[in-house]
């Protein structure tokens, strides 16, 4: 259960001096014998955006739903806006806004409907309430869809609803998960946009996402979670660095020289145990490398060979290639008995 | 692989700049709950305004009920009560009006479990309102459905003879008959949140109310019916209910006792169940 005692002896990380618009202790939620959620930590600074990565049944809509008060944990501790989940819900619910992963509108009301009848939920006046509602469907570009029910909106349309819905109470906390699931690429970037201004007016977002390229795009901070656990976290640039080292991406200006610029890098030795690789098609040797070191004596090696280089470049390895080497399995990746258990759960929070 | 560091840390507050927020829950005021009841009751009306058709059964239900018993079964049950179709209308109707709550209860059972299948429930849950204000805003618009469909069988039943013999007595008949609407509200409420799909709890309604609506002193006089059928239809709460608004609408019988029945069953059908409804409402995942 919730112990008392976990709330008297409060762990607490405070970052750089700025205050955890969400913090989370030991969070455990058990759906019969599956640990969605098997001790996590998880923390939030004010102004920032944390991005939960994980593959699906990780534990992610599981996390959002406790700390949005959907459903209670097992035990464990979660503030957010330094109002405790199980014991202040009204409040904490006050000072949040939720996009869930599947929008969160209802269909039969036009936008503006939406819009102001929660306003009035959120205690708006009247007056307040219609203004807020103009004022957020102009913003969110849905002005001349107002007066339509919320069912004829395309997909993005939606979302943008559910975002500006969000925003009616201005909230100092903003869970969005999974905001861009079963979107195209395009409708993709514009759901992104809208959050990047979102961000931009200072509101603190804890984002869940299947999506590397989301999590790069959106967020400062990464949380990767695996089956219910925390396996990482930090910033993006430096979970990476953390796992495995760089890529360097070589180019000879002859194309000819491509494979004799691979073949005497391995036969340098450089590159320790890893191989190079040829890409034919952009014209480049890649090759891993683990310090600055390797990096001259690559320049080196080819100088002394006669191998004039067109371009040479260092890469940060992408967050698909961070997850595997995390995990020891790949994002998405179902055959593994553990996984298949995760997923199937999360089916069932759902 | 690493997780975070968690070190054990002093006892403190959870966070630093939000010390003075700690504290009790603050609890939402009755004016709060009702503006936020209306804000529901209002998103409820523009679904009607948007989907007419959800109309159909309060309008049409009224029509086609008066006008199968009376025709059908009116000459008959009427010459056995001493008369003929006329003698059957009144005593019909104030029967029919007690019904009309059963049908529209299963309504807001299927109505709201409808809603949960729509991600519109999370986002009434992550907000700060009383779980509470979206089950009676349900039963507020439910409640002016069945004021619509009384108002429309009473059209009907004025056109084919009926006559009210008690206006007051009219209205206390209509208001018995929606408090206890109100209980059974409740009930399928109940039922909306627990059991999985719309069409389990219509199937589950049809088989209860059936029996129930049949087995009353609603569409004939219990007098023919054999000794354990009259034992089971002396305790069923729609013959009370049936027995009282007829004797308030005509006049004439005796219906303290019938209004009592009625009423205690009103009361104890939402006090047990409109706790167990906002409880399951509550801790539904």
């Amino acid at each position: 259960m919730y112990g008392m005692t976990e709330i008297d002896n409060k762990p607490q990380r405070v970052t750089g001096g700025a205050a955890n618009a969400v913090s989370v202790r030991g969070l455990v939620k058990h759906y019969g014998e599956t640990k969605a959620l098997d001790g996590v930590d998880v923390d939030v600074r004010e102004g920032t955006v944390l991005g939960v990565l994980g593959p699906n049944g990780a534990g992610k809509t599981t996390l959002v739903r406790c700390l949005s008060t959907l459903i209670t944990p097992d035990s464990g501790s979660a503030f957010v806006a330094g109002y405790d989940v199980v014991r202040q819900p009204r409040q904490l619910r006050r000072v949040i806004g939720l996009t869930g992963q599947y929008a969160s509108v209802d269909e039969k009301l036009t936008g503006w409907d939406n819009l102001y009848m929660i306003g009035r939920l959120l205690d708006l006046s009247r007056k307040e309430a219609r203004s807020r509602a103009d004022g957020l469907l102009e913003r969110f570009s849905l002005t001349e869809a107002a007066k339509r029910p919320a069912r004829t909106y395309s997909g993005g349309m939606r979302r943008r609803l559910d975002l500006a819905a969000s925003m009616i109470g201005s909230p100092a906390v903003l869970f969005l998960d999974e905001p861009t699931t079963g979107l195209d690429p395009r409708t993709r970037n514009e759901v992104w946009d809208e959050v990047k201004r979102m961000v931009g007016d200072g509101v603190t977002v804890l984002l869940t996402t299947q999506y590397m390229e989301e999590a790069e795009q959106l967020a400062s901070e990464l949380t990767v979670v695996d089956r219910g656990k925390v396996i990482a976290n930090g910033r993006i640039e430096e979970l990476k660095a953390k796992v495995g080292g760089r890529t360097l991406r070589v180019r000879p200006a002859d194309p000819a020289q491509l494979r004799p610029t691979a073949a005497a890098l391995d036969e340098s030795g450089l590159t320790g145990l890893a191989t190079t690789t040829v890409d034919d098609e952009t014209g480049v040797v890649l090759v891993p490398i683990l310090s600055d070191e390797q990096l001259t004596a690559v320049v080196g090696t080819l100088t002394a060979r006669g191998i004039t280089l067109a371009d040479i470049a260092t890469e940060l390895p992408s967050l698909d290639e961070v997850f595997l080497s995390l995990t020891g399995h790949k994002t998405g990746e179902t055959q593994d008995a553990a996984s298949t258990r995760a997923t199937d759960f999360e089916e069932v929070a759902a | 692989m690493s997780a975070t560091t968690t070190a054990p840390a002093p006892p403190s507050a959870p966070v630093e700049n939000h010390v003075g927020k700690a504290g009790a829950d603050t609890r939402i005021s009755p004016r709060a709950h009702v503006r936020h009841t209306a804000a529901l009751v209002r998103r409820n009306l523009l679904w009607i305004k948007a989907d007419m058709e959800s109309m159909i059964d309060a309008v049409l239900m009224p029509i086609i009920f008066t006008l199968l018993f009376v025709y059908v079964f009116g000459g008959s049950v009427g010459q056995s009560l001493g008369g003929g179709r006329d003698e059957y209308v009144q005593y019909v109707i104030p029967g029919l009006m007690a019904m009309m709550g059963m049908n529209m209860a299963m309504g807001v059972g299927t109505g709201f479990n409808q809603d949960f299948q729509t991600g519109v429930m999370d986002r009434f849950r992550s907000l700060p309102i009383a779980r509470s204000s979206v089950m009676v805003a349900k039963i507020v618009v439910e409640l002016l459905r069945m004021l619509v469909a009384t108002a429309i069988l009473m059209i009907v039943a004025l056109i084919i003879g009926f006559s009210v013999e008690s206006i007051p007595g009219f209205i206390a008949s209509v208001g018995l008959a929606m408090a206890f609407g109100v209980g059974l509200m409740w009930i399928f409420l109940t039922m909306g949140v627990v059991m999985k799909s719309a069409q389990a709890i219509q199937g589950m309604g049809f088989l209860v109310l059936m029996p129930l609506q049949f087995g009353s002193s609603i569409f004939a006089p219990t007098k023919s019916m054999p000794g354990w059928l009259q034992t089971f239809t002396d305790y069923n709460p729609l013959s009370s209910l049936a027995d009282a608004a007829r004797g308030l609408m005509n006049g004439g019988t005796p219906i303290a006792h019938d209004v009592w029945v009625t009423l205690i069953w009103s009361v104890a059908l939402t006090a047990i169940t409109a706790p167990i409804a906002i409880h399951k409402f509550r801790t539904k995942t």
